[in-house]
């Protein structure tokens, strides 16, 4: 597998050839707080970079989440339907989607781990 | 002096001077000068409270309502309402509190909300409901839009035989968030015709819509076809239903119905010349989170104690704004609060008889009406409780014979609709006793 | 006091009934003589069946869980939460009034004609429009009317482009909920640090694709938009409409109109400025005022006077349709009219002058603890950010919770939303000065106690039917109905 980079938004994404896994930081989990719900596209769903695919909510908020490349959904991590807390006990093991990705010179565009953790602390 | 303003010349006095102003036009001296009004407001002066009840009792008088025998219905029914229900939407711990978004301190409110949606539930047999709407054509709009959402289709199918003001509602929701509403006509009988849908629906569409009993008052009997036919193309059928019915009409969860609206003004609230009444909406399981409206929830306190709260908030304009499932706020509570007593104090017997009771009257005035006048029935159906006639004078000639002796005499239907000419249409309730009845067939006898 | 926590199905019992139903004097006949088998239910819905002691003292157990303006002090920012007068409620239920069917004939309804016509005069002018519509149901209802005035209006004219609804930051929810509603795409344009308009940013919002501005004023943070006569003009100027939300419309009664600052369409709040309930969340009342030009969009039916009386005119083939299934809520609004005769013109200004004072005294009395957003007089509402920091830090949701050890309903919290950790304070005309230094006291005494005890402020409420309750859990796992096995 291939580096973590990150969006501004908070989204993670690990790309494997055609192959990308994306969640969301371990920061922007600890700013939501309880997550009671996420809402997750479906499979065959087709999405741009920086399209909102999903929603992420606490009791209070609701994030939007946005492609951090674009692709096509191959799979939805479906335990999250159930058990939405496992993101706030480990945000980057518990991904949200698995896409095919139809660009993938767009991870230039990311921040690396170190650029993101930059970019939180000024925050 | 105003009773509802306490402070006294000798409190503001010393309120001015904590603030540190010499007068309150001081704290107004943000408002641009040319914009300031600098006359009084063209309206009379302070009345007094005997002044106040005289003047809307004489403005009441002009009305002359209360004298007279309604069979006007139209979806808003004459029911004798329980003494308790007034009674308990007079507590002014429920009346004078704002939204319960202060669970601790707000539990009565909270409480009730839940109950209500349990009633709701169960008489609508689907598995949740919000707290209320505005009334039964805006629950309607915002069904057509949670099907919408759901399915992501912009297509909306109704019958030509739903309350006519409702549809105008529906149309001015729909039509500025660019939905298409596909108006289908009603059968021969007057009911919902499914070769019409057969031929409307498609893949693009998100729901359909059944009013049942419809507006005309007839039961529809198709709808299990209909369910069958919008589903096979994974549209949601929305039913729009008259609570009280439910006392013994088979359920929109019985048939499969993805969501069930209407108003719940039957439910214990009075007439009001059109509101305040409420819009109920209930919905499967899996369009939860795509509802519109507040909902409740019940849950536990930190020592493990049953309380309420107002849960899956997210969806609502306060967090969501823009990208919110409606932009409703409120909902009417107090108006779910009167529908919750109404239906405990029927209970489960209670709506059954009730239900049974306005059919029966119904049908035994029909019967009269068809056996002694010159009356003929428009349609030829099966109805509940309110039913359409018509003969060879006006509609209006007729109401005004009725309202001479004391009669409202029912809704004109060529008003409605200019092919149904000099049709009547009738409503009965449990209230009207065989000898109203009685004397209303015997007035439009005398019409020969 | 009894403790008291049943769920009213709890307490169901077949044998019991509260209220007998009229006696059938027909002869009866079976249901399936007249109706198909399979349109019948198999089995009556499962409602509770109690007797009419319990029903009545389960609801008053529910109502004293809970908290009204007739309770006590009630200083809600933004939600107006003033006396309810008892008047009101009694001309609602005179049976004149309350007992009239909607659709019956216009000849037979004259008093409740005269009402409606008498009551859009009386608010065209204290808000400085020309005509109003009764119909919306709530303000947010009223909000999405007068948006879709603003399409239509646009529309007829050829401006079909005009797609979007400029909302500033500070604004209410509703606002963009209701732009969407309308069909709108909404461009949200950062507010100054007081709450007003960054002309700046306005200019350069403004352009061809603009419907609209929605402002509401005083703004959310309680200050007067001294810029509005600007406002209005680059608005204007753009091709734009200038949308009023009336939501703090009590600050300004008899002082200055919205008409005259040049607002084209506005809603008001009847269960706000108007005295009428908030019944626990409804039922309002929404009017919609507008400018002549856009008059012929309103929804139908018009009331109309003509020599023979009063009637429904519903011939305006411009109208947008309808809103709501009748004339809106009746019964509420003629608790409005109810209040503004009993008020009259000089009752009306008074309570606005009461009602800045009012806020301005908190503001001035609380500035010692409590950090100022904005220092500068306020109107009908003050708002502070949260403790200032030489007393203690604490968020102020714990503060509000506190609060109500104390007996005072908690102001706002984290609203607007462009202040951090805002408390937002409105007390209302009709609270007298020792009810207004009572919580002033309350207010400081927490402060005292979030520096010298912040376990007990953040543990707070002690005093209430129930303790903190868990939110996530009824998110994560809803219950939203009374069920045998969850009970």
């Amino acid at each position: 597998m291939s580096e973590r980079y990150y969006t501004k938004k908070h989204e993670w994404v690990l790309v494997d050839g055609k192959e990308a896994t994306i969640g969301i930081s371990d920061y922007a989990q600890d700013q939501l707080g309880d997550i009671v719900f996420i809402e997750l596209p479906d499979v065959d769903d087709e999405f741009e970079k920086e399209e909102d695919f999903g929603v992420v909510e606490s009791v209070k908020a609701a994030s939007d989440l946005y492609m951090p490349i674009s692709g096509k959904v191959i799979e939805v991590n479906e335990d999250l339907e159930d058990a939405p807390e496992l993101v706030n006990e480990d945000a980057l093991s518990n991904w949200m989607i698995k896409v095919e990705v139809t660009s993938p010179d767009e991870v230039e565009e990311l921040l690396t781990e170190a650029e993101y953790k930059d970019f939180i602390e000024e925050e | 002096m105003y009773p509802y303003i306490a402070n006294t010349p000798k409190d503001e006095k010393e309120m001015l001077k904590r603030i540190g102003v010499e007068s309150i036009d001081e704290l107004f001296a943000d408002i641009p000068k040319d914009l300031r009004l600098n006359r009084e407001l063209d309206l009379k002066t302070a009345m007094t409270e005997a002044e106040v009840t005289r003047h809307m009792n004489e403005l009441g008088k002009k009305n002359c309502t209360n004298e007279y025998v309604s069979f006007v219905g139209g979806g808003v029914y004459d029911r004798h309402i329980p003494s308790v229900v007034d009674h308990v939407i007079s507590r002014s711990e429920f009346y004078t509190a704002y939204t319960p978004y202060q669970p601790e301190i707000s539990q009565g409110t909270l409480q009730v909300i839940f109950e209500y949606q349990s009633l709701i539930t169960n008489l609508t047999g689907l598995d949740v409901s919000n707290a209320s709407l505005y009334d039964g054509a805006s629950a309607l709009a915002e069904a057509a839009f949670l099907a919408v959402d759901k399915t992501r289709n912009k297509e909306i199918i109704v019958p030509d035989n739903i309350h006519p003001n409702t549809m105008r509602v529906v149309e001015t929701y729909l039509r500025f968030k660019n939905i298409d509403l596909v108006v289908i006509p009603t059968s021969e009988k007057g009911t919902f015709k499914k070769t019409a849908l057969e031929e409307k629906i498609s893949k693009n569409t998100a729901g359909v819509i059944v009013q049942n009993p419809n507006f005309y008052g007839l039961v529809e009997d198709e709808i299990e076809e209909i369910v069958k036919l919008t589903h096979e193309n994974k549209a949601l059928l929305i039913m729009s239903v008259d609570p009280i019915t439910l006392g013994v009409l088979k359920s929109p969860g019985e048939y499969g119905a993805d969501i069930a609206v209407g108003d719940g003004q039957s439910l214990g609230n009075g007439l009001n010349y059109g509101g305040p009444y409420l819009g109920f909406m209930a919905a499967t399981n899996k369009l939860i989170r795509k509802m519109p409206g507040r909902i409740a929830g019940q849950t536990v306190d930190k020592d493990g104690k049953r309380g309420f709260v107002l849960t899956l908030q997210t969806r609502e304009q306060h967090i969501r704004r823009g990208k919110a499932t409606s932009n409703i706020c409120t909902n009417q509570a107090l108006n779910a609060l009167a529908a919750s007593v109404y239906l405990v104090a029927l209970g489960k017997k209670g709506i059954q008889e009730v239900a049974n009771q306005s059919a029966q009257k119904a049908h035994y005035l029909y019967q009269q009406i068809l056996e002694k006048t010159d009356f003929k029935p428009v349609f030829d159906h099966p109805f509940f409780m309110e039913f359409a006639i018509q003969s060879d004078r006006s509609a209006t000639d007729v109401k005004s014979e009725l309202l001479k002796e004391g009669f409202l005499g029912g809704i004109e239907l060529e008003q409605c609709n200019a092919k149904f000419k000099n049709g009547l249409l009738v409503a009965v309730t449990e209230k009207r006793t065989k000898e109203e009845m009685d004397q209303f067939v015997q007035v439009l006898e005398g019409l020969k | 006091m009894r403790k008291y926590d049943h769920v009213i199905f709890e307490l169901s019992n077949p044998h019991r009934r509260a209220y007998e139903i009229p006696k059938n004097d027909i002869e009866e006949v079976s249901l399936d003589s007249f109706l198909p088998k399979n349109t019948l239910r198999k089995e009556a819905p499962e409602l509770p069946q109690v007797s009419q002691v319990d029903l009545m003292r389960h609801y008053t157990n529910l109502s004293n869980k809970n908290y009204g303006v007739d309770t006590g002090f009630y200083p809600l920012g933004s939600c107006t939460m003033k006396y309810n007068p008892k008047i009101n409620e009694d001309m609602a239920r005179l049976p004149y009034f309350s007992k009239s069917h909607p659709m019956q004939d216009v000849d037979t309804v004259q008093g409740n004609l005269q009402l409606m016509d008498e009551l859009d005069q009386m608010l065209s002018e204290i808000t400085g429009m020309d005509k109003m519509t009764l119909q919306p149901i709530a303000g947010s209802h009223g909000e999405m009317t007068g948006l879709m005035l603003m399409k239509a209006y646009h529309q007829d004219n050829g401006e079909d482009h005009r797609t979007k609804i400029i909302v500033p930051d500070s604004s209410h929810g509703t606002n963009p909920a209701s732009a969407t509603m309308a069909g709108f795409d909404i461009v949200e344009i950062e507010s100054r640090e007081n709450g007003e308009v960054d002309l700046d940013a306005l200019k350069e919002a403004l352009g061809d694709d603009i419907a609209g501005l929605m402002l509401t004023n005083p703004n959310t943070l309680g200050l007067f938009e001294t810029q509005i006569t600007e406002i209005s003009a680059l608005v204007h100027e753009a091709g734009g409409l200038l949308y009023y939300d009336g939501a703090n419309m009590n600050a300004i009664m008899g002082k200055t109109r919205p008409g005259d600052m040049g607002f084209d369409i506005i809603h008001l709040n009847l269960h706000k400025t108007f005295s009428t309930p908030h019944g626990g969340g409804g039922p309002g009342s929404g009017p919609v005022g507008v400018k002549e030009r856009l008059i012929k969009y309103l929804p139908v039916p018009f009331v109309k006077k003509e020599e023979t009386g009063y009637r429904l005119d519903y011939d305006y083939p411009k109208s947008i349709g309808k809103v709501s299934n009748y004339y809106g809520n009746f019964g509420i609004y003629l608790r409005a009219y109810t209040y503004i005769l009993s008020m009259g013109r000089d009752g009306l200004k008074k309570a606005s002058e009461v009602a800045v004072l009012n806020a301005n005294y908190i503001l001035s009395s609380l500035k010692s603890h409590y950090k100022i957003a904005v220092d500068r007089h306020c109107m009908h509402e003050c708002v502070f950010a949260g403790l200032r920091k030489e007393i203690a830090e604490m968020p102020v949701v714990n503060i509000a919770k506190r609060l109500l050890d104390y007996g005072h309903h908690p102001p706002t919290v984290y609203f607007p939303l462009i202040v951090h950790e805002a408390i937002m304070i409105e007390p209302t005309e009709t609270e007298s000065k020792e009810m207004l230094d009572e919580f002033i006291e309350a207010m400081k005494a927490i402060a005292e106690e979030a520096k010298t005890d912040p376990e007990t402020v953040k543990g707070a409420p002690y005093t209430m039917p129930v303790k903190k309750l868990d939110e996530v859990g009824a998110a994560r796992n809803p219950i939203v109905r009374w069920s045998p096995k969850e009970s």
